[in-house]
């Protein structure tokens, strides 16, 4: 009986998620165009804590860029969109992106702790300064305006994205690059003397969750119309994963996904709602969570198989 | 054959010279034990090896190749392993995965995922916490937590492995089996250089000590030389003066 037990649950967890991606995978024969709009945005945040987690997440070290490697799609999109099709210039996207997360991995990883995190912080501000400058100064035009993708369409490449996204951070997850990773985050020094190349895996690491968040970026910015500076590289972006992903727990892969879904949802629910006290009851939310919750909502699922695993031991 | 060579192995921290001019050798097969008062820059002498940090000046040779500046990740692949003065056990990681780690990317050619494991199942035997290797390794005691990273460096395959007070804070019964490990894993033709207070154990498993003072070595010899060395004795119970003159 144990045995059946056991095949039961391991089929399972496969043919759930079969069916979650075949009902995400036919939303828009059966759903609203709004609900194909929510989900975007769901995705889109998603796609965002993931790709934060798989390198973060796991090594310790905060990083506060994703607002850039997702501007950084936005722009590439918003430039590149009128000339290349659309998927084209999405991998493109993602691509700079991942030699930008290069080029700054190599040069800020030295860096520990809240260093690191202002660091890729100023990333954000240091390109949109930028871009400005030149908006002003070279091009004088301010912001610009972005080829026109179908709702279904977005969704579609979206959807590609997340599903990508989560394969990659699982498989680095499951192997012994995630094995290095999680040593580097509990402690580097150690790491390091017994053989683990850590500048190359965190650098490497750091570059790839970074695709995801350029190719986001750039789908993203053909659902926008008119993109300027200050929209594509809004610090939020930075912020959001780092609260999403502390929300749901960052123990198990599922939980930046349930963290981002429900916050990103919640968030939606109190705009649409309480548009006046949304910010109030957002803050409030998770001030509890964060204070009650320190291992976020995988913690509390994992409290409650143990409670409930424990009294069937009692029983038996 | 020397396994390990220094040549005039300098290290400054600011002004102050930790370790300095110290030229140095060990042999294959080999147990060396690295004694010294607290300051002396044993541990420092060390790092230097094991390439925390980088000599200047001097040369440090491994199997006649010269190591200096290279990464420590590169000098763990060569086939020098070491184990900290303060544990560094990977906390929240399992202790099998602790292993796992080591026999993943020490060794100059990665294992398939069942090898590694199977190897660090069978170092966890051989230091006896395979009982334990599925608990977070921050559970273990401190006489535990030496012997993880006792099978954790040697997961990496090494030819040298240096063992920094792997006896500190450990009772009696622990420091016995802790000499005990010491000789098997000398058996298996590792050679060893180990810092240690514990003079008992210094005494009984080294063919050879090493003694530094202010980042020098003033002695060298067989213990029984350094027993009855005077400059040694002065280092660690001062100057005898004669009473009443």
């Amino acid at each position: 009986m144990n045995s059946v037990k056991v095949i039961s649950k391991k089929s399972f967890l496969p043919g759930l998620l079969f069916v979650i991606l075949i009902l995400l995978a036919t939303l828009p024969l059966y759903g609203s165009s709004y609900n194909v709009v929510l989900l975007t945005g769901i995705l889109m945040y998603i796609i965002i804590t993931v790709s934060w987690t798989i390198f973060s997440g796991t090594t310790g070290y905060i990083s506060l860029a994703p607002a850039a490697f997702f501007g950084v799609g936005i722009y590439t999109m918003a430039i590149l969109g009128h000339i290349l099709p659309m998927l084209a210039v999405v991998i493109i996207g993602g691509l700079i992106s991942f030699i930008l997360a290069l080029l700054v991995g190599a040069l800020t990883l030295r860096l520990r702790g809240i260093y690191f995190a202002i660091f890729t912080f100023g990333l954000v501000v240091l390109i949109k300064e930028l871009l400005l400058f030149w908006e002003i100064v070279v091009t004088r035009t301010r912001g610009r305006f972005v080829v026109l993708e179908s709702n279904n369409t977005i969704y579609y490449v979206i959807l590609s994205i997340f599903v990508v996204s989560l394969i990659t951070a699982y498989l680095i997850r499951n192997s012994k690059f995630g094995l290095a990773l999680q040593s580097i985050g509990e402690n580097e020094e150690a790491a390091a003397h017994l053989g683990v190349n850590v500048t190359w895996v965190k650098v490497i690491t750091f570059a790839i969750s970074a695709i995801f968040m350029g190719a986001a970026g750039a789908i993203m910015a053909t659902k926008w119309t008119y993109i300027d500076p200050y929209v594509a590289f809004n610090p939020l972006f930075s912020f959001l994963p780092v609260l999403m992903a502390i929300f749901g727990g960052m123990g198990q892969l599922y939980g930046p996904v349930i963290g981002a879904a429900i916050f990103a949802y919640l968030e939606e629910l109190l705009l649409t709602r309480f548009p006046y006290y949304y910010m109030l009851v957002f803050g409030i939310i998770l001030v509890v969570v964060i204070l009650y919750l320190p291992q976020g909502l995988v913690g509390v699922v994992q409290k409650l198989r143990r409670r409930i695993s424990g009294e069937e031991r009692a029983h038996t | 054959m020397h396994i390990l060579e220094g040549e005039k192995v300098t290290k400054y921290f600011g002004g102050l010279a930790a370790v300095s001019d110290v030229s140095f050798y060990i042999d294959q097969g080999e147990v060396v034990g690295l004694i010294g008062p607290n300051g002396a820059g044993k541990t420092t002498l060390f790092n230097l090896i094991s390439a925390a940090l980088v000599p200047k000046p001097g040369i440090i040779q491994f199997k006649g190749k010269n190591i200096t500046g290279l990464k420590p990740y590169k000098i763990c692949r060569m086939g020098i392993a070491r184990t900290f003065q303060t544990v560094k056990i990977f906390p929240n990681l399992p202790v099998l995965e602790n292993v796992r780690v080591g026999a993943f990317f020490g060794p100059p050619k990665s294992p398939s995922s069942t090898q590694a494991t199977r190897e660090a199942a069978e170092l966890l035997d051989f230091v006896g916490l395979s009982k334990v290797s599925n608990s977070p390794a921050r559970d273990l005691t401190l006489a535990n937590q030496k012997r993880l990273e006792v099978a954790r460096a040697m997961a990496t395959k090494p030819e040298l492995l240096l063992l920094d007070e792997m006896m500190a804070g450990l009772n009696q019964t622990e420091i016995a089996q802790a000499m005990e490990l010491v000789k098997q894993i000398r058996d298996k033709g590792i050679t060893i250089v180990m810092i240690e207070h514990v003079m008992k154990a210094i005494m009984n498993v080294c063919d050879r000590i090493i003694v530094l003072h202010h980042g020098k070595k003033i002695a060298e010899g067989t213990p029984q030389e350094i027993a009855n060395s005077k400059t040694v004795v002065e280092v660690y119970l001062g100057v005898q003066t004669n009473a009443g003159s």
